[in-house]
Order: C-alpha cells, then sequence, then structure tokens
C-alpha cells in the first residue's frame, strides 16, 4: 500500500509571536518541530504499513528549513520525504496550501491512502485534510479516533461524531485525519537516524507541479484575508467549591456540565 | 520524668486560644481523618488531641513554650505527602500544621536564593524561582509537598543525579526549638565553618529536633533545553550494567531512571497511561539538560554511542514537550499504578552505591521467590536508590502477607547493607523503618542518633517515636 502523509513544521511553543503589522506568525528564531497532532498520521501510516506492507512518504509544504523535520520523520521511519518548497507558495491560506499538497499528491502519482492529523498547533482549522481529499475527489473521513479493519481492499474506521459513534469503510483512494490519541507515536530511533543519514529529501518547487496556473496557489490564489490576529486572552478564574465529599462532587458535575465539558 | 505525656485537657486549650485564633485550633472529635496518617496509612494511624494551625513563628515559640513546661507532645505537620508515616501523632498531643506559613518572602538575584515560609508547596517554590528566571532542582516527584517538609525529610528525587538532594540548596534554616526558643542555623553564605554544622542535622531530621519558621534555598541557572532518551533492553542485566557507564561519560546526566515491562502493563492497565515503546522487557529513561542544541546533539550522541556499546537495543530521542509527556506520564503513575495492582504495598526504600545496583536487583528477585511476595523494583537507577515495593496479592492471608514482607524487609536490607548501602535513601525512616534502625546502623551509631536527639528535645516532646527510640533511658519507646 502505498500511503502519504501530510505534515506541517511549527514553532516549538505555544507563546507564539505575532507580527502586528502583518498579522502574521514571526516563524524566525523560533525553535521549530513537527505539529504534534502529525506524529499521531505519522505512527498510524507506520503502523498500517508494518501490518499490510506498502511505503510511508512524509509530504509538507513550507521553507526549506522544513527539511530538519523530515530527518525526524526519517527517525520515526517513513521511507520517503518530499518537502514543495516555493516562493509562490507564500502567503496560502487553507483553500491554497490544501490546492498545493493535492498537487504534489498528483505529482508523486497519488496515494492508496492519505493521512493527516486532526489539525496544527498554529492554523488551528482542522480544514487541510478534508480540503486536499476534496480537490483529489476522493472520500475522507475527519478525526477518526481508531481503526477497525485495514486491508487491501479497504480502510474501516471509527469517529466520534456529535452524539455519536460511526463507523465508516471505504475503499483507496482515500484520506482520513486522525485524531490524537488513535496511538502513542513512536519516538525517533537513533539508530535509524544512523541508516537514513544518506537519505535524501525530496524538494518540489511550483514549476514540478502540474498545475501552472500562479492564481491557485500562494497569496494570490488564497482569498482568506485575516483581519487581525491576536493571543486569546489566559483565563485565570478560580472557583471554590464548599461542602462535603458528596456535594462537592455534584457540584463540580454540575459545573462541568454547565460548561459542557461533560 | 518526661514519659508519659500529660494528657490534652480544656485548661490547656483555653490557653491555647489565647494565643492562637479561635478558627485556627480544631479539637480531636472534629480534626479530619487525613490528618490521622500521611501518605502510608499502613505505618499507623493516629489521632491528635488537638489541631493547631499557625501562622508565624512567634505562635509555634508560644505553643512550644507552654508544651515544653506541660510535656506535652507535638508534631509539625506540612501536605503529609510523606511515605515513612512520619508526620502524625504516634503518642497524641497537638498536631501542629505550618500550611498556612506560606509566604514566598522573595528572590534574592544577587545571591540566588529564594526564602520562604515552610508551609508554601514545593510547586510554588519552583515556579517562584523559574518565573524569576532561576532554578530550584530537588523534585521528588511529589510537587504539592510543603517545602518544608521536604527540607526536613532531605528529600531527593530523580534530578540528584546531576543536581544532587535538597540538602545542597539549603543556606539557611529559621526554627523553634521544643523550648520555645527561636534561632537561625546558618544564614545566606556560600561558606561557613562557624562550629558544627548544626543545618545539616536539622536537614532530614523529620520534625524531631526542631520545627522550621524560614527556609533559605540556593538556585542555579536554569538550563535551557531538557531532552530525554528511552533505551530499550532485551535483559535488565543488561539495563542496570549500562547505568555506571553512562556515570563515566564526560557529562553527568540529568536523571537516569529504570522500568520493566510489568510496571509499564499495570500502568497502562490501570491508568491508561501508555509508553511510547513496548518492545522490550526492561527500559532506562535518561534525562539530558543543555543550554543549545549543538551541545544537546552532541551529549545525545555520546550516551546513545555509550547504551548501545552496553548492550542496548536502540536509543529513542524525546526531543519535545510532548514526546517527554508520554515517557514522563508513566514514570510519575508508577506508584499509582502498583496500588491499583495490588491490594496492600510495603515500601523499601534502600540505597546502595551505583556500582551494586545490578546486583541488589537480582538478591530483590531471588528474595520476592523465596517468600512468595510479588516485589517489584523501580526508580532511580542513576543515584542507586531503589524503590522496592512489595506488592500484596489476592490469594495471600493478612497473616502470610504480614509474615512474609517482614521477613522479605529483613533480607533486603541485609542484602543493602552487605553491598555497602543504606536503609532509606529519600523516603526517611518515621515509623515505617524504625525497628530495622538499631539492628541496621549498630548500637554505637544509635546511641549517638538518640544523643543527638537529647540534646535538641530534652523532654522528647517533638515528634517522639520517629527516626530513634529512646527506651533504653525509660522515655517513649518505639
Amino acid at each position: 500500500m502505498k500511503i502519504i502523509v501530510c505534515i506541517k513544521q511549527v514553532p516549538d511553543s505555544s507563546d507564539v509571536a505575532i507580527d502586528p503589522e502583518s498579522g502574521t506568525l514571526i516563524r524566525m528564531g523560533q525553535n521549530a518541530k513537527t505539529n504534534p497532532y502529525d506524529l499521531y498520521a505519522i505512527e498510524t501510516a507506520l503502523r498500517i504499513r508494518d501490518e499490510v506492507g506498502g511505503t510511508v512518504t512524509a509530504l509538507t509544504m513550507g521553507p526549506p528549513q522544513a527539511e530538519e523535520m523530515m530527518r525526524d520523520a526519517y527517525m520515526m521511519g517513513v521511507d520517503e520525504t518530499v518537502v514543495m518548497s516555493d516562493r509562490k507558495f507564500a502567503g496560502s491560506d487553507v483553500l491554497a496550501t490544501s490546492y498545493t499538497l493535492s498537487q504534489g499528491i498528483k505529482m508523486l502519482e497519488g496515494a492508496d491512502l492519505i493521512i493527516c492529523g486532526k489539525q496544527t498547533t498554529d492554523g488551528d482549522t482542522a480544514q487541510i485534510g478534508p480540503a486536499i481529499a476534496e480537490h483529489l475527489d476522493i472520500p475522507h473521513v475527519a478525526w477518526v479516533k481508531s481503526l477497525e479493519e485495514v486491508n487491501d481492499r479497504f480502510i474501516a474506521v471509527v469517529h466520534q461524531m456529535s452524539g455519536h459513534v460511526q463507523v465508516s469503510e471505504m475503499p483507496y483512494p482515500c484520506l482520513i485525519t486522525v485524531d490524537k490519541d488513535i496511538f502513542v507515536p513512536r519516538l525517533p530511533s537513533y539508530k535509524t537516524k544512523l541508516s537514513t543519514r544518506e537519505k535524501e529529501v525530496r524538494f518540489l518547487s511550483f514549476a514540478d507541479l502540474p498545475d501552472k496556473n500562479l492564481s491557485r496557489f500562494g497569496i494570490i490564489g488564497s482569498p482568506t484575508q485575516v483581519d487581525k490576529m491576536f493571543p486569546p486572552e489566559a483565563a485565570e478564574g478560580q472557583v471554590h467549591i464548599e461542602g462535603n465529599s458528596v456535594e462537592k462532587a455534584n457540584r463540580l458535575v454540575a459545573l462541568l456540565s454547565e460548561a459542557k465539558i461533560l | 520524668m518526661p514519659f508519659p505525656y500529660h494528657k490534652i485537657n480544656g485548661q490547656d486549650i483555653a490557653h491555647f486560644r489565647t494565643i492562637i485564633g479561635e478558627e485556627r485550633i480544631v479539637e480531636k472529635e472534629a480534626v479530619k481523618k487525613e490528618y490521622h496518617h500521611d501518605e502510608m496509612p499502613e505505618y499507623g494511624v493516629y489521632a491528635p488531641d488537638l489541631l493547631i494551625e499557625a501562622i508565624n513563628k512567634e505562635e509555634i515559640s508560644q505553643i512550644m513554650k507552654y508544651a515544653y513546661e506541660k510535656n506535652i507532645p507535638v508534631t509539625v505537620r506540612g501536605a503529609g505527602t510523606g511515605l515513612a508515616g512520619g508526620a502524625t501523632c504516634k503518642y497524641g498531643g497537638i498536631l501542629l500544621s505550618v500550611m498556612k506559613m506560606n509566604r514566598i518572602l522573595g528572590v534574592d538575584m544577587d545571591n540566588m536564593t529564594i526564602t520562604t515560609e515552610p508551609g508554601a508547596l514545593l510547586s510554588e517554590v519552583a515556579d517562584a524561582a523559574s518565573a524569576a528566571g532561576l532554578f530550584y532542582p530537588p523534585d521528588p516527584g511529589e510537587r504539592t509537598a510543603s517545602i518544608g517538609g521536604t527540607v526536613v525529610t532531605n528529600a531527593g528525587g530523580m534530578r540528584a543525579v546531576k543536581y544532587g538532594v535538597t540538602r545542597d540548596y539549603v543556606r539557611a534554616i529559621e526554627a523553634v526549638l521544643p523550648d520555645g526558643e527561636i534561632v537561625n542555623f546558618s544564614s545566606n553564605v556560600v561558606k561557613n565553618t562557624t562550629g558544627y554544622d548544626l543545618k545539616d542535622l536539622v536537614i532530614g531530621s523529620e520534625g524531631t529536633l526542631c520545627i522550621l519558621t524560614q527556609v533559605t534555598l540556593k538556585l542555579i541557572a536554569k538550563p535551557k533545553l531538557t531532552w530525554s532518551l528511552v533505551i530499550p533492553y532485551d535483559s535488565i542485566e543488561h539495563c542496570i550494567s549500562t547505568v555506571p557507564k553512562l556515570l563515566k561519560m564526560s557529562f553527568v546526566p540529568t536523571a537516569i531512571e529504570f522500568t520493566e515491562t510489568d510496571v509499564l502493563d499495570m500502568v497502562e492497565k490501570h491508568l491508561n497511561k501508555r509508553f511510547p515503546d513496548r518492545s522490550s522487557d526492561a527500559y532506562l529513561i535518561v534525562m539530558l539538560d543543555a543550554n543549545t542544541k549543538e551541545e544537546m546533539e552532541k551529549m545525545v550522541e555520546e550516551a546513545a554511542g555509550t547504551a548501545i556499546g552496553a548492550g542496548a537495543k536502540d536509543v529513542l530521542i524525546s526531543n519535545t514537550a510532548e514526546r517527554s509527556a508520554s515517557v514522563w506520564s508513566v514514570r510519575a503513575g508508577t506508584l499509582e499504578g502498583l496500588k491499583a495492582d495490588s491490594l496492600s504495598q510495603e515500601e523499601c526504600d534502600v540505597v546502595v552505591p551505583r556500582s551494586k545496583i545490578a546486583e541488589y536487583v537480582l538478591e530483590a528477585k531471588k528474595i520476592s521467590k523465596k517468600h512468595g511476595i510479588r516485589i517489584v523494583t523501580v526508580g532511580h537507577a542513576g543515584d542507586g536508590n531503589i524503590h522496592t515495593e512489595l506488592l500484596k496479592d489476592p490469594h495471600l492471608t493478612e497473616q502470610e502477607w504480614k509474615v512474609n514482607t517482614h521477613a522479605c524487609l529483613e533480607e533486603l536490607y541485609a542484602v543493602s547493607k552487605r553491598l555497602g548501602g543504606q536503609l532509606s535513601g529519600e523516603h526517611g525512616i518515621g515509623i515505617g523503618r524504625l525497628e530495622h534502625m538499631r539492628h541496621f546502623v549498630g548500637e554505637r551509631m544509635y546511641r549517638l542518633f538518640q544523643s543527638v536527639k537529647m540534646v535538641f528535645d530534652d523532654k522528647n516532646i517533638l515528634n517522639p517515636g520517629k527516626v530513634v527510640a529512646l527506651d533504653s533511658k525509660g522515655r517513649c519507646g518505639a
């Protein structure tokens, strides 16, 4: 089975600086890491490969320093890595990013199964995965919490809907986005680092893609305008619950229910 | 004759009400059960006659003057997170809580110290240091412990490998003596050869010598990066025999912990926390601190080469907060997992020379087999402090459990002594290990311990029946 995992490099901190002029994230000088949710996607892909055979390719769109993230992906055990990097991709919103990635997937002659994390920790839209599937016109299921069955004909997945759990079966090619905790992501291996040291990280640019219509890429292909971006205010409110243990437990349940946490 | 003690009566309570606010005195019947024991109720459940919550040293001084005069036992209580039955009223009397004395009095940036009252939590002190850009390294795992409790138990924790234990961070102590006098042990200085170092006697004295009212702690620069390595092995022998080799590297790892697959099973089963690798029988978890990524990469290279050269199957690298959480949350859940997997527990906290860890662990396994008691070894491989947990399985009767654990403990302590180890590495003596003390340290040393206790507390009113028994002089025994 040919599996492509779409991953993204994000700042290694929740305390992200925002450029007040442009309203965009300041990435320079920040340590970067693989989007934590994408580690679940990589783990899912590696487990499926190990069970049914095939290859796992990690694909990303981003600046050239994404190569470092791909070294980490190699250390986790992926077989091939591809970075889509071009100034023409800069400023992409969800539509342009998902279209660019779908073009990359076409360039790689498609995949049986495409796996994404459920969202990123910097953009947080959770839309890229389903949007890629729509561009490719393939079936997709988002926020998969477990796998029911994987074989050479179809994949059956369990996903949490509001109020019920649904099991869906899809023929290939198809796309899933996986929720956190589907599996515990494996750690990068030092031995694999040594054995993959010579492996190439492949770079694709705009010129390599089948669609040469510039109006679908980068800032030109992005209808979304970010009006303003700001960090959310940290909630610091505290509630003290008094009473005996039963009263306190009941009050806590009531409060959590009101907050729709339970 | 100081013992038997004076039993608290209405007149005494009326006196305390003249010193302490009404709302901070709780009489026997109203004292909550949680104050009857610490985290190990197995070591005894004792109701205090009176719970007093002090708010300053003057109050404590007045309470002690009265208690000294009337011969009333007083036990100081922090957060009650101890594991030796230390903060309980074995002979009744007053349980003196210092948890309302919880102010952090400030960080001294020039001297790189923090001064705090004893009831502040360890987590609060660590956070205050961090907010000032500094670092308080001792971390025994239980971060809701009171800072005073960590000083009087000389708390260790896994970072002791690189940073040492609480003792290494205590600059100065202000305390109230059993007769009520307020004294200062050392001051905010780096060196001190002014007579006997009584400060070091007070650290780890488990509340038997004096009552801490203020403590000044050393802080250090905060490391910028912390990574962890998970190192899988096919055998526990190879796993543990790597430890001395890791300690000979060109840098000192922050922590070296070890765990076995049975423990991971228990944590996974009962707490639903999954470890990122389950391919192997035994694991070392090594924590590294560095200030730059380049420095860290070099440390990883050296550690990986050392471990693989010593028989490790691989070295897995945890280099982000999320990855570290998946590793350390399982390690942190160990005690809870063991508790959930057994009906009762007995805990052995021996520390052995680091070169003898493998031998100790193998001996512990033999002792387990011999007496039919499930024994799990887990913990601080890097400093030789192996937590040896004895677990009660359902097929054992109470009597079998009692007799067999006692036999196991005696043999485990004998092994520790033979290997050049000590009875307790970081949990202390309290009540839990008192019966083994005299035999372990020997008669002459035990008499020295008794003498030290008597010099500070000639009436034996401060936390009596802990650490040492004074039965040879007709005063209260174990």
